[in-house]
């Protein structure tokens, strides 16, 4: 899987400006997109999920281009075919958790479902262990439930790449480590590549192989485990974590840009 | 038995002009709710004019703009032979147009409570912007659409100033029923009067105890 991002996209708000200019690449599944809050990580995925158009640049998942302004090629986010993790999941609270899950299956007509469809639909939501809570709304669910539910959603149309912005932030820390845990048999069980977002350091620890960190609305730092001396290094990942670590530290005490908020 | 006549005229007027405040105000809310634009403001306090502004002020300009000789009245009349004045059509005019405001206020605000987050999820998971209103951001706001919607035909029965200036008080053709009480209480016909200021009343007070409904089970969530 290659990630290529190279992209410039300018903010105004009031009178304040954020300029956004991340250029990086991966060639890992597991990608971790570090740094604080507006440091510009989240502006990042929202242009490779096409929901923000940068002004200048490409993006390509994959050998497929989701966005060039020389050639002209902006993909409508529907036609990216990436999934994506909202923090808050962004589950539609009108619709079920089974209404949830076959939303992207659903087409204009017929007004039901195809009976392959209601079949992939049971699957997977046998595969997440939420079929008991099928007819359940979203608000009656819990945080774990939630994810589940939003992680069945993005994946039921087998996405390219999956984006995950701040996916643990909202759990509390006894399920922030099952949810990491489950998140990495995903990986594996549906083969798709991930790219986490994150201010967590112990995110770096489980989920880079390549570790992104963004600082101030530039990338700081890319680190790879393939390119790193010893590739075999089972302590490769809690090096980038410490790295990690003292990078937030450092930054926040070295920052003398004032705080953009995104 | 009273003459029912304004009563059934009043109905159909109201039932009309809702529809057509909906259709309107449901778009210009969508528009002012979506997007930011240059006048948006501007836009926004036009829109809502009707709602502070005396009806016969309303009426005057509807006959400015609509009457035999104004702007698209006189088109009208050139193209189609056609006039709304002192017609049941223009009643409606007069209904839709005061009703308007009240739509499009509930329905702005209720675009304004649904999160764009839902709609970016949408159209990742594949939609088109046109499969995303009807999928997320209508039902969503359907509470608050409902409400507004149920206001709009309350004030659209009830109006007497913009109906009188364009429609007139013609009996049988576009006396409403809050033309027909005046008109009973002029001739001193207290016994019309009472029957259609009861109906009226009841018809009101429902409206209000159902918008009410919507609104506090809107706020509690599912």
């Amino acid at each position: 899987m290659r990630l290529e991002v190279d992209i410039k996209k300018t903010l105004h708000s009031g009178d304040r400006r954020f300029e956004l200019e991340a250029a990086f690449s991966s060639q890992d599944d597991l990608t971790v997109v570090f740094g604080a809050s507006g440091s510009g990580k989240s502006l990042t995925i929202q242009a490779i999920a096409g929901l923000v158009a940068p002004e200048q640049g490409r993006i390509v998942v994959g050998g497929e281009t989701l966005f060039d302004e020389q050639r002209g090629i902006n993909l409508p986010a529907r036609k990216r075919g990436v999934g994506y993790l909202f923090q808050d999941y962004a589950l539609f609270p009108h619709c079920t958790v089974r209404e949830n899950i076959a939303y992207p299956l659903k087409k204009a007509w017929p007004l039901t479902l195809s009976s392959d469809s209601r079949q992939e639909v049971a699957e997977i939501m046998a595969s997440f262990e939420i079929s008991h809570l099928a007819e359940s709304y979203p608000a009656e669910l819990s945080g774990g439930q939630k994810q589940r539910v939003a992680l069945a959603r993005a994946m039921i149309k087998k996405p390219s790449i999956l984006l995950l912005d701040e996916p643990f932030s909202a759990l509390d820390s006894m399920l922030r480590h099952r949810m990491r845990m489950e998140l990495l048999e995903i990986r594996q069980r549906f083969d798709v590549p991930l790219v986490v977002i994150t201010h967590d350091p112990a995110d770096v620890e489980v989920f880079a192989d390549t570790l992104v960190i963004f600082a101030n609305g530039r990338v700081e730092e890319v680190s790879s485990r393939k390119k790193s001396a010893t590739p075999e290094d089972q302590g490769w990942r809690e090096k980038v974590c410490w790295r990690a670590q003292w990078k937030k530290e450092h930054l926040a005490a070295h920052r003398f840009v004032p705080a953009t908020g995104i | 038995m009273p003459d029912l006549t304004p009563l059934w005229l009043t109905l159909r007027i109201a039932a009309c002009a809702t529809l057509l405040a909906f259709v309107f105000g449901v778009g210009f809310a969508w528009l002012t709710a979506r997007f930011s634009f240059w006048g948006r403001d501007v836009l926004d306090a036009v829109l809502t004019l009707p709602l502070v502004m005396p009806p016969t002020v309303l009426g005057y300009y509807l006959i400015v703009v609509w009457g035999r000789n104004g702007w698209l009245g006189g088109w009208l009349n050139a193209h189609f032979g056609i006039s709304l004045m002192f017609t049941w059509q223009g009643a409606v005019l007069a209904a839709t147009t005061v009703a308007f405001p009240l739509l499009f206020k509930s329905a702005r605000a209720a675009f304004e409570g649904v999160s764009s987050e839902y709609e970016q999820a949408a159209r990742i998971l594949g939609d088109t912007e046109l499969r995303v209103f009807f999928r997320i951001t209508l039902p969503l706001a359907a509470r608050g659409l409902l409400a507004g919607t149920m206001l709009a035909f309350a004030r659209a029965m009830g109006d007497f100033g913009a109906t009188l200036m364009v429609a007139g008080n013609i009996e049988g053709k576009t006396q409403t029923a809050a033309l027909a009480v005046f008109d009973a209480v002029q001739a001193g016909d207290y016994s019309l009067a009472n029957t259609l200021v009861v109906i009226m009343s009841v018809v009101c007070v429902t409206i209000l105890v159902m918008t009410n409904k919507l609104a506090n089970r809107g706020r509690a969530g599912r």
